[in-house]
Order: C-alpha cells, then structure tokens, then sequence
C-alpha cells in the first residue's frame, strides 16, 4: 500500500518538479545576465501599513541596490490556505509576510522556515514576540507592524458630549451604552458581514480570563480547560450576546462590514467599536481630521481591580527553505529591524503603537489612542491574546461569534462548538493529550 | 463484418484518453479515499482510521448542511423545472420577438456565478439595495435578504433559479422542437384545445429533456457553491451553509484529512441520490 501511494504521488508530482526546475533554472540564468538581484515577498493585500512598509523597501533599495518586488494574496482564511499550498508545492517567495502565534506554527516552521536564531539581531526582538514565531529549536520571523492591542476602540467626541467616562467594569459599560442609545447613536458597532470582526470581544476579553484563571492557557493546550466549562472564558461569548439582546448594536449587522465600520466609528454614527489598534491606521488614511477624536480602552471584565489590555503580537516575516535568494531575503530583514529601517518605517507617520524591537522608542507625537494604550502598557496591565500562549485556535471562532452576536444560539452552546472546533485544531497537530 | 469492424480500431486508440482518465480522475479518486483516512498536511500525512468521518459527521454545522442542501437543490430545480418548462412551451409558439425573449432568459447564464453573486449581494442590501429601495417606494417595507437567518437561503435560492432557468430553458425548447407536428394535428383534429396539447403532447413527449433538467439542476444544486460563498459565507452563523461550503472551510482551516472525507461523502451522497433518482426518472420515459 505504502509503495504504491509513493508511487502514485511520485507520477503526480513529477509534474509540479518541472515546473519548479524551470523558474529555478530563468532565476539562475538572469543573475547570470547581470540584471539587479530581486527578492520575492509574499504579503497581505490590503495592509494598512503599506505606506510604511514602501518607504522600509525604498530605503533598503538604495542601500543594498537588491530590488525588493512584492507579490499579494488575500488576508484571512483564505490567504492562509494558499500558503498553506503554495508550501506544500515548494512554491514559495522569498520573504512571507503571516500571522504570529497559533496561526504561525500550522506552518510547521522547523520543516519549512529558515531558522534566524543565528543571525545578528536575535537579540533586539523582545523575548515576548519571539516565543510567537518559535518552536523547540529557535525562532523564525521578525516583526512588521509595531504590535497591535485589542479593547475598545471608541469615539470620545461622543464621551465628552454626554459626559461620560471610560469604563473600567462590564456594566459600567452596558450603562454607558444605556446613555448612548438614549441619546440616539449606536452604542456598539458589529460588522458581521466581516464576520472575523465578530470575534474580537472575546478575544479581546482574555486578559480578564487569565486575572480569573492564571493558567487556562497550559490547561487549555492540554485539553483539561474548556471554554464551555471555564466560566471566565465563557463570558467571551456572554458578552458578545449580551450587547446584541441589549439592543446596543447597529441594525443590519449582516451588511455591515469593517470598512463601514470605520466610517461609523470615525463621523461618530457609533460610540464603540470591538477591534484591535491595527485599525487606527485605516481611520488616519480616510478620516484624517477624525483620528484625533478616536480613543481607546481595555475591554471592561467584571472587577475594577483587574482592568488591563489584551495585546496581540505583530505579523512576522519569515524566509522559506526553498527561497531563490535567501541571502537577500536575511538581508532584508536584518534591515528591516535596524534603527535604519524603524527610522524609514516612521518616516511616513507616526506607527500606532510600540515596537517589538528593543530600543525604539515610540515617538511623542502619536495618535490618542496609541497614548490611551500606552498607559496600560507604562502600568504593565497587559495579557497576551490566548493565540500567542497555545498553538491551537479554532478555524470557526468567527461564525460562532456571529451566532452568539445574533442570539442564534445560547453562549454555552456556542462556547461547545467553539471547543469541538479547537479539538479539530488539536488533532490536526497532534498534540498530547487529545 | 463485425468481425472487421472490431478490428479497424485498434486497442492502442484507447490509450490517449484513457491515460488522462487514469491520472486525472482514477487516481485521485483512489488517493481521496487514502486520504481520507489520515490527518493530512499535504507534505505529512498520518493514519487515524475512520475519525476524519467520524468528526465530518459530528459537525455540529454539518446537519444543517445536509439539510440545506437537499432544500437548495430541491428548491432550485423545482422552480428551474416548472418556470423553465412554460417559458419553454410558451418560446416554442410562433412569436415575433421570440428570438430576443430566448436570448434575454439565456443571458444571466453566461455571467459568471462569483459576479452574479456580487450583484445580487448589493442589490439585496437591505436598506440601501436596489430591490428594498423599489420595495420602500411602493410601501412594502423588504427584508434582510442575506442578513436574515430564516430568509437568506431562500434568497440564494431565487438567485441561482434566475441564473439557471435559462439552460432549463433551452434544454426543454430542443425537447418540445424534436415533437412530431402530427401529434399537435392529431389532438386538432380530436378537438382538442391548446390546453389539452400542452398536458397531452408536449408534457409527456418531451420527459425525456425534463429528465435531463431534473438531473443537471438536482445534483448541479446538491454540489453547488460559489453563489452561496459569495453571497453568504454559510452565514450568518452556519445557517445557510451546504455540504460544499463545509467541505471547503474544512480546507480553508487546513483539515485537509477531513476535507477529503467530506467529499468523499458527498460523493457518495451524489450517487446514492443520482443512481435511484435516474432510474425512477428513465422509467416513465416515452420514446418519441
């Protein structure tokens, strides 16, 4: 049986081989005609940091003179399946641009990403985002985007002119959005027509389930905690429901999308909105004069004591083992975390938070949200996501988010499917205990 | 003769086709049912048995994938079949602009579904879409086309029959044209009036095109995917997801050991309902 499905798969792939000798055999042969030497990089479509990123690019070109071309593919799910094949087809760029954490290790970096644990500026990247793109035998990306923190992204023209003040408890936030709704807007913003946007109030919730529960990740890795069974957890989902029976949310949240989300949030249509920071720099490129009336605040838990803000690690990227120019790849991203590339990437603007490189300093001059996280951050009440503390996430967090925000199911009974759903993860990875 | 003929073409005639046959379809038939029976990571692959069809099926979404997908098909060529049969009978007369109607019925089925699927999805925006707008004008107040739980299938539902009545169509007219006029002459000169033609001639004669209808529509629809991933996403939630659309997240999320048991499965579902279906179909044909 063995011998026949190598067989088989050796008859399938000899096509794909053909294909691959003639691109590395055009790459050989143009480096031989003497043109500039090219790297390759695969990154999200649509990246609000493009600008920054360009300007990065720009500033390593004139450096090096290695020509930087980017190639793009769609965010989400749908981008990591391409990846995902294009891998396993050894067809690969020579930089990825991808997500840290729990997404990162389905990759199965040690078997297909250049290990960097060698190169020079191991020692710049903080060790926190550093066990996000790692195994057992060292790490593999580098950071792209200063790193993003997830809450409460809120309009404060709306807060000063009924009078409000931030929340630090879930129901002094219900009755501020008691108060909003009063008084005509929309208190909470849910764009479940971009259905991953459903799922950011309860992981934006974890670091009031770690206050409760300091070791739910190790359990949770080792399937002895449960969403459905860990009552912290589980007021995830209470939550998302909770604002949707309370009509606080906008009519039509299955039209609504994250772009229009934006414009709620920024012509102050809504009062609140469930997202991480990354969306400040969406708000600064299309409403300019409005990003200085957006504000931001952790995601209220159930006790004042414990308030403080789940923070996410930046995407990363990595070279791939069957990279052509692997070392204009490394080059690449030894500038990229240089002061010279942190001083070209915020020479288009101020970036929306801290950087995961030591000592780069987050300019003064940034936007209000980034000082409202700032805060949290100078206090050290910060958590990271559940994603960057075990390797297992469930693909459909982002529809059973939609159903508990449209009261579809009960929050237990999504909290069970959310827990089938990660057992699937689990498996797939094969780790212990499942 | 025949024995000749056997011989004029030889085996090796065969090959050509039936090597692509072998490589493009044999074997990734067999492969998928391999791989069905491990966790799969394209490069990696380990034996689990039969948990990838024991997870598939306990999906808690898969029910109503089931379901909805026995509804969609059901649906879809129900209204193909009944719709498509009278504009059929009724572009068979002899009409002045009957060449324009055709062509005009035809159209929506050369556009691709994923930009029929975009349209619609703003069309059915249910406050600033075209069609709840014309609603508001004269005093209806629409629905969440998409956005509603209980609406949005039956709204897919309706697209895909306004994309596809046009090859219903098109099938039924080359079978009602392939009728004999004596027929027609006959119930004539019987007394019969048009009524009568259409339920006595053209319906039972032309069975054997409704067949074919009833079969492309049923398992086009029992297979479908595009319309509703465009349109819906399987949302919201998981309320208008088909078996295809299970299958797919299950490869979007990089199960791909489960994904090739979901369709295996739905393979298996196709025939089990094709096969019968077929048959009970092909018994009541007549031939013309």
């Amino acid at each position: 049986m063995n011998k026949i499905i190598v067989m088989m798969s050796v008859l399938l792939l000899a096509a794909g081989m053909v294909f691959s000798a003639g691109s590395a055999e055009s790459a050989a042969s143009g480096a031989a005609a003497g043109k500039a030497e090219k790297v390759l990089w695969l990154h999200f479509a649509g990246d609000a940091q493009q600008k920054a990123l360009d300007a990065v690019v720009a500033a390593f070109e004139a450096e090096t003179g290695i020509d930087v071309e980017f190639e793009y593919r769609p965010g989400s799910a749908e981008g990591e399946n391409l990846v995902k094949s294009r891998l396993a087809a050894n067809d690969m760029p020579d930089i990825l641009s991808y997500n840290s954490g729990s997404l990162f290790q389905v990759l199965d970096p040690d078997r297909n990403l250049v290990n960097l644990s060698e190169e020079p500026y191991a020692d710049r990247l903080l060790d926190s985002f550093k066990s996000t793109v790692s195994d057992g035998n060292g790490f593999y990306g580098v950071p792209i985007q200063p790193i993003p923190a997830g809450g409460i992204i809120y309009n404060k023209k709306i807060y000063a002119g009924l009078g409000l003040e931030v929340p630090v408890t879930w129901d002094q936030f219900l009755d501020n959005c008691e108060v909003i709704k009063k008084a005509g807007t929309v208190p909470v913003i849910a764009s479940y027509k971009d259905d991953w946007t459903a799922q950011l109030l309860l992981l934006a919730d974890f670091y009031n389930v770690l206050a409760d529960e300091p070791d739910f990740p190790e359990q949770y890795t080792a399937n002895k905690a449960k969403f459905a069974t860990s009552p912290s957890a589980l007021r995830g989902f209470e939550k998302i429901q909770e604002v949707f029976v309370k009509g606080y949310i906008n009519s039509e949240p299955m039209a609504t999308t994250y772009d229009n989300a934006i414009e709620m949030l920024a012509t102050a249509q809504g009062a609140h909105y469930p997202m991480a920071t990354w969306i400040l720099a969406s708000i600064a490129a299309n409403f300019p004069d409005k990003i200085d009336d957006i504000g931001f605040f952790a995601l209220p838990g159930d006790s004042a004591d414990s308030n403080g803000v789940t923070l996410w690690m930046p995407n990363n990227i990595s070279i791939p083992k069957t990279a052509a120019n692997p070392e204009g790849a490394k080059k690449f991203l030894e500038f990229f975390v240089s002061d010279a590339g942190m001083k070209a990437y915020m020479s288009v603007g101020a970036p929306d938070g801290a950087f995961a490189i030591k000592d780069v300093p987050v300019p003064a001059e940034v936007f209000p949200a980034v000082k409202d996280v700032l805060e949290y951050v100078d206090a050290n009440k910060t958590a990271p996501a559940l994603e960057f503390l075990s390797p297992i996430k469930g693909p459909n967090l982002p529809q059973i988010s939609v159903q508990a925000g449209l009261a579809l199911k009960t929050p237990l009974e999504c909290a069970v499917e959310y827990d089938r759903d990660v057992e699937k993860q689990a498996k797939q990875l094969m780790l212990q205990g499942w | 003769m025949t024995k000749s003929m056997t011989k004029m073409y030889s085996f090796w005639f065969f090959l050509p086709a039936g090597l692509l046959y072998i490589i493009f379809f044999l074997v990734p038939t067999f492969l998928s049912f391999f791989f069905s029976l491990t966790i799969w990571t394209l490069t990696d692959w380990h034996f689990t048995g039969l948990d990838n069809f024991r997870i598939f099926l306990t999906e808690p979404s898969l029910s109503i994938g089931f379901k909805n997908s026995l509804l969609y098909a059901t649906g879809t060529s129900l209204l193909k079949i009944i719709v498509g049969f009278l504009l059929a009978a009724f572009l068979t007369m002899k009409l002045k602009t009957r060449g324009f109607l055709r062509s005009m019925i035809f159209f929506p089925n050369i556009l691709s579904p994923i930009a029929v699927g975009y349209i619609f999805s703003s069309l059915m925006h249910p406050s600033k879409g075209v069609i709840n707008t014309f609603l508001g004008f004269i005093g209806i107040s629409g629905p969440d086309w998409l956005g509603d739980p209980g609406m949005a299938l039956f709204s897919v539902i309706l697209v895909d029959f306004w994309k596809g009545v046009g090859v219903a169509m098109v099938i039924l007219i080359a079978g009602i044209q392939a009728i004999p006029a004596q027929y027609y002459e006959a119930v004539k000169i019987d007394g019969g009036n048009p009524l009568h033609r259409l339920r006595f001639i053209t319906l039972p004669l032309s069975r054997s095109s409704i067949n074919s209808v009833i079969m492309l529509a049923f398992i086009g629809g029992i297979r479908t995917f595009e319309l509703i991933w465009v349109m819906t996403k399987g949302g919201p939630g998981f309320t208008t997801d088909l078996i295809a659309s299970i299958i797919y997240k299950q490869f979007q999320g990089g199960f791909y050991g489960i994904a090739t048991a979901g369709n295996v499965i739905l393979l298996i579902v196709v025939s089990a309902i094709a096969m019968p279906m077929y048959k009970l179909l092909t018994r009541k044909e007549i031939d013309v």
